[in-house]
């Protein structure tokens, strides 16, 4: 008998923490797949953030270190500064990205640092226990806008992609989503084009993985899906945001 | 080898490149410029590199990627800087990993001043950020043996995979004095840096640079391990000059720039005939207590005085070792105020008046 389906050798054999119906598996999956396809486990070196992805060191099956809260482009610098010859990336969620990791994201995007970022954009802070992100979409009701975000009070929610596409340090950037097969696939072939990008020494390369967290946004795995893709989408347009340097 | 005059922030420099530090991430503040500069340029010719790095913040993380990656690596800041820094301190030290951090204190609180001041004695010694650890902290008083200790400070590091503070001030850094850069007197036995995330090739356990422990039990399990290696290092690796001490009528506490001043201090006042000694940590942790006790036992030490560029740090140390068993004074200036050895001769006689009527 032949196995059509099997775990991808750059995952270990850990069950996955994250809730039922949390994409963050997923996501983990298609990383651990596109490393197995370009054969590059030996000299991977993952970067864990702080998020409910806190232990993906456990789970990604290559040597891993464990960054504080924002900072993994920092130690991911470190890292490939030492290691130039390895393939390095980083695991963060939108409030580790976005909001307490701004200046570290951007720095190594305008540094042109060769390294790989997979950004988890779920809207919510999952592992805090659902507050406002900088992602939160405007009316969104969080633990920390039980109104519905209000812009005039708390801002609009903030394009990652698109503002670091505008540095001339980036070179591949993309915003895929994982709320179908259809777009898991792309979303497959976009991380699998950052790591290449990486290989290639062409510099920072970026995918914004819109995600679901049906825990704290109070909804059913399915639901969770289909709001995604009706009310995610629209603010945050999927696509290429930068290519071809 | 020969001496060459240098400035403290270039010697500092210098001793870490010959030391095999080959990555240096930084962000500017005064008084260590000179540090990221020298660097900046020196470590390229050497096959290293530098990043002027977005924050300290940043700037330290780098250290704990570039550290968990195998490597010498080392950052220099001043104490709004040092702040900065004390999260990833805390991150460095949980996750035990070796690396070099150089702070040339300036007074504070706040945005402060830029002169000279040791008034971040507690941060540096009590662990700094947040959590159980320690850092070893290192306090030369002149340049040579800054260069001497940022070497023996790498191998400390990676002999306990312990972070090392290099704890200097503006003064120190600025000044000019011959120095030699020469081979450490005490070879040590490192350890291979087998647990580095260099890539998972199969043939060693995979390597997880991290310091989380949701479990509490391992938590606690993991902290009284680096407790031990705290203890070790007190055992080996305490070192303390005592000047002057024998016959002397009352001991100053000092170290570092203020310890170069009351040794100028202890001339004066032989020459008016009033004998005082100098204990003079050169680290800072591990403390050197058990000298102060032997010292606090001798019939003829009246009294200790801690002399300090702050409003009182290491006196509560130097309390803790005197152990009630004599009186502890204290004098200092701070904010960037360097005490004058008149100053302090004339404090010293205020305590021996007191203390031998
Ligand atoms: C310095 C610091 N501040 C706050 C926290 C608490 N904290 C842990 S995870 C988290 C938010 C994570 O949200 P996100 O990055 O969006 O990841 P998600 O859980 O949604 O995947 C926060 C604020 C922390 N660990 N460290
Ligand atoms: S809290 Fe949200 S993001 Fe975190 S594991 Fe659960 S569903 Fe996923
Ligand atoms: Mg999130």
């Amino acid at each position: 008998m032949t196995k059509v389906f099997t775990r991808p050798k750059s995952l270990t054999d850990k069950p996955f923490h994250y809730c039922p119906g949390c994409t963050h598996g997923i996501v983990h999956r298609l990383v651990a797949e596109a490393i197995d396809e370009l054969g590059i486990r030996e000299k991977t070196i993952g970067v864990a953030p702080v998020g409910c992805a806190v232990f993906a060191y456990e789970y990604f099956n290559c040597d891993m270190q464990e960054a504080a809260h924002g900072r993994a482009p920092a130690v991911a610098t470190g890292i490939k500064r030492v290691l130039p010859d390895r393939v390095v990336f980083t695991y963060q969620g939108d409030g580790d990205l976005a909001a307490i990791g701004t200046a570290e994201i951007v720095h190594a995007a305008t540094r042109g640092e060769n390294i790989t970022v997979i950004f988890i954009n779920n809207a919510i802070y999952g592992m805090t226990g659902g507050q406002m992100a900088p992602t939160t979409l405007i009316g969104q009701v969080t633990a920390t806008t039980p109104y519905g975000r209000d812009p005039g009070k708390a801002g609009y929610p903030i394009r990652m992609s698109e503002m670091l596409a505008t540095l001339e340090g980036s070179a591949y950037i993309e915003r895929v989503s994982v709320h179908d097969i259809k777009h898991i696939n792309q979303a497959k072939r976009a991380i699998k084009k950052a790591f290449e990008t990486q290989l290639a020494g062409k510099g920072f390369s970026m995918v914004e993985v819109l995600s679901t967290c049906p825990t704290n946004w109070g909804m059913t795995p399915v639901e969770a899906l289909k709001w995604l893709e009706q009310n995610m989408i629209p603010c945050y347009p999927l696509g290429v945001k930068k290519e071809g340097k | 080898m020969s001496k060459v005059l240098m400035k403290g922030n270039e010697a500092i420099a210098e001793a870490a490149i010959q030391a095999g530090c080959r990555y240096f991430f930084g962000y500017p503040i005064t008084p260590q410029n000179e540090i990221p500069a020298y660097m900046a340029k020196r470590l390229p010719e050497v096959g290293g590199c530098f990043i002027q790095a977005e924050s300290e913040v940043s700037a330290i993380n780098m250290v704990y990627g570039a550290a968990g990656a195998g490597a010498r690596v080392m950052t220099s800041s001043s104490s709004p800087g040092i702040s900065l820094k004390q999260e990833g301190l805390s991150y460095i030290a949980g996750a035990e990993l070796p690396c070099v951090v150089v702070n040339m204190v300036r007074g504070g609180p706040g945005l402060g001043g830029i002169q000279p001041a040791q008034s971040d004695y507690f941060q540096a010694t009590k662990g700094g950020g947040h959590g159980d650890y320690h850092l070893v902290v290192l306090a030369p008083s002149t340049i040579q043996e800054a260069v001497d200790l940022v070497m023996e400070g790498f191998d400390i590091a990676d002999q306990y995979r312990n972070p090392v503070m290099i704890l200097g001030d503006g003064m120190l850094g600025q000044m000019m004095e011959p120095v030699e850069f020469r081979p450490l007197s005490s070879k040590r036995e490192l350890p291979l840096k087998t647990w580095a995330t260099t890539g998972y090739t199969g043939d060693r356990p995979r390597n997880i640079i991290n310091s989380l422990f949701i479990d509490p039990q391992a938590l606690e399990e993991h902290v009284k391990r680096i407790y031990q290696k705290y203890e070790e290092i007190k055992k080996n690796e305490v070192k303390v000059e005592c000047y002057n001490c024998e016959d002397a009528e009352i001991i100053v506490a000092a170290y570092g720039t203020t310890a170069r001043i009351v040794k100028s201090v202890i001339q004066k006042a032989k020459r008016e005939g009033i004998n005082v000694g100098l204990i003079r940590p050169i680290t800072l942790w591990p403390f050197p207590t058990s000298t102060f006790e032997e010292w606090a036992q001798r019939e003829h030490v009246k009294a200790f005085m801690s002399v300090e560029m702050s409003m009182g740090q290491m006196v509560e140390d130097v309390r803790l070792s005197v152990n009630g068993r004599k009186p502890v004074y204290f004098y200092g200036r701070t904010g960037g105020m360097v005490p004058e050895p008149n100053a302090i001769l004339s404090e010293i006689k205020k305590v021996i008046g007191g203390v031998s009527r």
